[in-house]
């Protein structure tokens, strides 16, 4: 039995399946995210003290890893461009490029995280402390799903490209929707925790 | 013009078994993608938890109307650390109070109202071969099971048993809970993911697998209250996981979130750095679990809707204010949850907001029970067992929804908060409301799902003691709260000179409890009995007019004999001039 629209788009509404999941997925992810911001925002404005980010958290690194984050959307829509032009030696090198790129951040996220920790500075020391952990804490496990994905579609998962280059296509296409979702979190991350 | 309504089930079976050969037990009932199957799966593993859940309330009754009274046998059966010599400890009484609503709302009803009869009736009744995503399917019932079993497992947890704060979690209290609480959170993590891998599928699922002509305004109301419900999990179930990761973080990381400066604990100044907030859980908890009331009822209100058009023989009346009133009340439920939260001295003005918004939110509710009750006029009714369940559903939801119009405006809400007023309110919406609605739709739909049907007269029987216990159960409720008594009180109020006059309601209401139990025997007998020795039945035995008729019963893997398309609206009974009174959405003219 087969599932219509998982590849071909259906006429009225002019998407296949996957597109509409996906949307539907980060739509959800919004209000996961929403609801950590806007607790964020009421913790600290009914706190008698909060710090400046800049203080405690290490900025050039956190720049660095938006540098990174960036990149790496960039070559996941060149590796999706090269597919559509059915480049798949191409799309490879540039799938490959995002995974590498996403384990640089998390490279760099471990020597934030370590310092912190040799510093003493854990969750129970303070609410700015322990929000930093929790957001940037699930969005690193975000990554790492990214990744993971990513890496699936350059390796195994790109068998289906010989059978049926189109869904193969459609896949890369909703993984990069994610992966932009993720980057787009820690553009809103970055200046809330370390600047603001 | 042949008609595509007679589907002989025979042929489908032998044309089926030709092209797959058979998968084996495992492949077939425990993992299997197919939406019938994963729906099956859902509603006897909700219907096993609910008659859990209502066992642990069984026994809170006992203590509730005998406080402090010994049952030996039962002190021998659950130990001495839950009821030592059958005498029940305050602490297992609060784990009773907490898993009874946990176990109701997220492992029992909903399961039941959107996975199960979601799953097995939506893509049915839109024509569609199966979900979607079949494998997302199973995954989001597998992760509903964990979460299941996380949370059952917690009740063995040698210190301290399950989760002690109540359904809702309050911090501090939860924050300081024994570890039954972080058993609860990731078994939370577990149903939300569960639910957020379902609600997905649903929506693309109705969006996308539509039959050819099912536009949205042909689609039956079961279908639009599913999608609608499909949004509010989506899009509340995300702020709890928030709130359940902060809590999470308070009672694994040592965080403050949810924890005030200076607070003390047993006489002692907590540890915490302090400086949060208790009530950030109160909103973000509630912003979930308000739409998640709407959650609960609105595949009941589906199901009624159904069961009414096709028992009445008449279009039901005003179908697009149904439509568009369902529309309303999902988007209006994001924006009413702190009325839960009058109390908490939010403010007058936050207060005045929630409760304008509330009493907005009654506007849509009433347009919809107007509507079926508008419905029944005229109508030349079979009172079948299904039919006796939605009508039953009216009136015990009417009193459920006028008796919550005091708690919803913030000045009668202050004599009324957390009484047992509030209880028998809510249990009026889910009880004898959503719950009646559910098993008009296992009556409705058991012999699509076997071919073949429930006992008629085990069914009556069935209904009409469920009808008057429920109400034995749940009505003196409203006489103990206006009394004033609390609803958190491990005695029943015992020992508060002013709840004297009022305690006899709490005997009779645990024997209204008890009665209840003994009023499902018929309907247990009847779901397993029926499996064997229902009487075999066609593709369509209630003359309906929706598309899951048009399949085999019970539906083959894949479900339709060929492709069904839909040519009319979803209630044309009676149509003047027709030769029958029913006229299938999936019959050509």
């Amino acid at each position: 039995m087969e599932i219509p629209y998982t590849v071909e788009t259906r006429e009225d509404t002019g998407l296949n399946n996957g597109k509409i999941g996906i949307w539907l997925f980060l739509a959800s992810e919004v209000m996961l995210f929403g609801a950590l911001f806007a607790s964020y925002i009421l913790l600290r404005v009914g706190a008698s003290e909060w710090p400046r980010g800049h203080t405690i958290l290490n900025v050039p690194l956190a720049t660095f890893n938006t540098v990174v984050l960036i990149t790496s959307s960039v070559t996941m829509v060149m590796a999706w461009a090269s597919l559509m032009r059915r480049k798949f030696g191409v799309f490879r090198v540039y799938q490959a490029l995002t995974v590498l790129l996403g384990g640089v951040f998390l490279v760099v996220k471990y020597f934030e995280y370590s310092a912190k920790f040799h510093h003493g500075l854990l969750p129970h020391t303070s609410n700015f402390i322990a929000i930093y952990f929790t957001l940037t804490g699930l969005h690193m496990i975000h990554v790492i799903g990214g990744m993971a994905v990513n890496a699936y579609l350059w390796g195994p998962g790109a068998k289906l490209y010989k059978t049926n280059p189109e869904w193969f296509t459609n896949r890369v296409e909703n993984a990069g929707l994610f992966w932009h979702f993720v980057d787009l979190v820690w553009i809103f991350l970055f200046p809330t925790l370390y600047l603001l | 013009m042949a008609t595509t309504k007679t589907a002989p089930g025979h042929d489908v079976h032998a044309a089926h078994a030709g092209h797959h050969e058979e998968p084996g037990f495992f492949k077939k009932y425990v993992f299997s993608t197919d939406h019938k199957v994963i729906g099956i799966q859902y509603a006897v593993t909700g219907l096993l938890f609910l008659l859990f859940g209502f066992s642990l309330m069984m026994l809170m009754r006992w203590q509730l109307a005998y406080p402090g009274q010994a049952v030996g046998w039962l002190g021998k059966l659950l130990g001495d650390n839950r009821m030592p010599g059958g005498v029940m400890l305050p602490e297992f009484y609060n784990e009773l109070g907490a898993m009874h609503g946990t176990i109701m709302v997220f492992l029992g009803v909903v399961p039941l109202a959107v996975g199960g009869f979601g799953n097995f009736v939506l893509p049915l009744q839109i024509g569609a071969p199966d979900m979607a995503f079949p494998k997302i399917n199973m995954m989001s019932y597998q992760c509903y099971f964990l979460g299941g079993v996380t949370m059952l497992g917690s009740f063995f947890i040698p210190a301290g048993g399950a989760a002690q704060s109540g359904w809702t979690s309050y911090p501090p209290l939860a924050n300081i809970a024994g570890s039954g609480q972080t058993w609860w959170l990731i078994g939370m993590i577990f149903l939300i993911t569960s639910s957020l891998l379902g609600s997905i599928n649903f929506i693309v699922t109705t969006i996308q697998l539509r039959a050819p002509g099912l536009t949205f305004m042909r689609f039956p109301i079961f279908v639009w209250a599913q999608f609608v419900t499909s949004f509010l999990l989506l899009l509340a179930f995300p702020p709890l996981e928030a709130a359940g990761v902060l809590q999470l973080m308070d009672r694994v990381g040592g965080s403050s979130f949810f924890m005030p400066s200076g607070l003390v604990v047993s006489g002692q100044v907590a540890a915490n750095a302090g400086g949060g907030n208790p009530l950030l859980w109160q909103h973000l908890f509630w912003f979930l679990a308000h739409p998640e009331v709407y959650v609960l009822i609105l595949p009941g209100m589906g199901i009624v809707a159904e069961v009414i058009a096709n028992n009445t023989r008449k279009p039901l009346w005003g179908y697009r204010s149904m439509v568009y009133a369902l529309g309303f009340l999902g988007f209006m439920s994001f924006i009413v949850w702190a009325h839960h939260m009058f109390m908490t001295g939010m403010g007058t003005v936050m207060s005045t907001f929630f409760q304008t918004t509330t009493m907005i939110i009654s506007i849509p509710s009433v347009v919809i029970l107007t509507a079926l009750i508008l419905s029944l006029w005229g109508g030349s009714i079979r009172f079948t067992t299904p039919m006796l369940f939605a009508l039953g559903f009216l009136p015990m939801f009417g009193i459920g929804g006028l008796t919550g119009l005091p708690l919803g405006l913030s000045v009668t809400d202050i004599p009324l908060h957390d009484t047992y007023y509030v209880i028998g309110h809510f249990h009026y919406v889910v009880a004898p409301g959503t719950l009646f609605a559910l098993m008009a739709g296992i009556y409705y739909w058991y012999p699509k799902a076997t071919g073949r049907m429930m006992n008629d007269f085990l069914g009556k029987l069935h209904f009409w003691g469920s009808f008057v216990f429920m109400n034995v159960l749940f009505m003196p409720m409203f006489f103990l709260g206006l009394a004033g008594v609390s609803r958190r009180l491990y005695d029943g109020g015992a020992s508060y000179q002013f709840a004297q006059p009022a305690l006899h309601y709490n005997v009779i209401s645990s024997w209204g409890a008890w009665m209840l139990a003994v009023a499902q025997i018929p309907f247990i007998i009847n779901f397993f009995m029926s499996l064997k020795t229902g009487r075999k039945v066609g593709p369509n035995p209630w003359d309906a007019t929706t598309l899951e008729w048009a399949a085999p019963s019970p539906p083959p893997h894949g479900n339709f004999e060929h492709p069904p398309e839909a040519y009319r609206g979803p209630y044309e009974y009676s149509v003047p001039g027709h030769g029958s009174d029913f006229q299938p959405q999936f019959e050509r003219a």
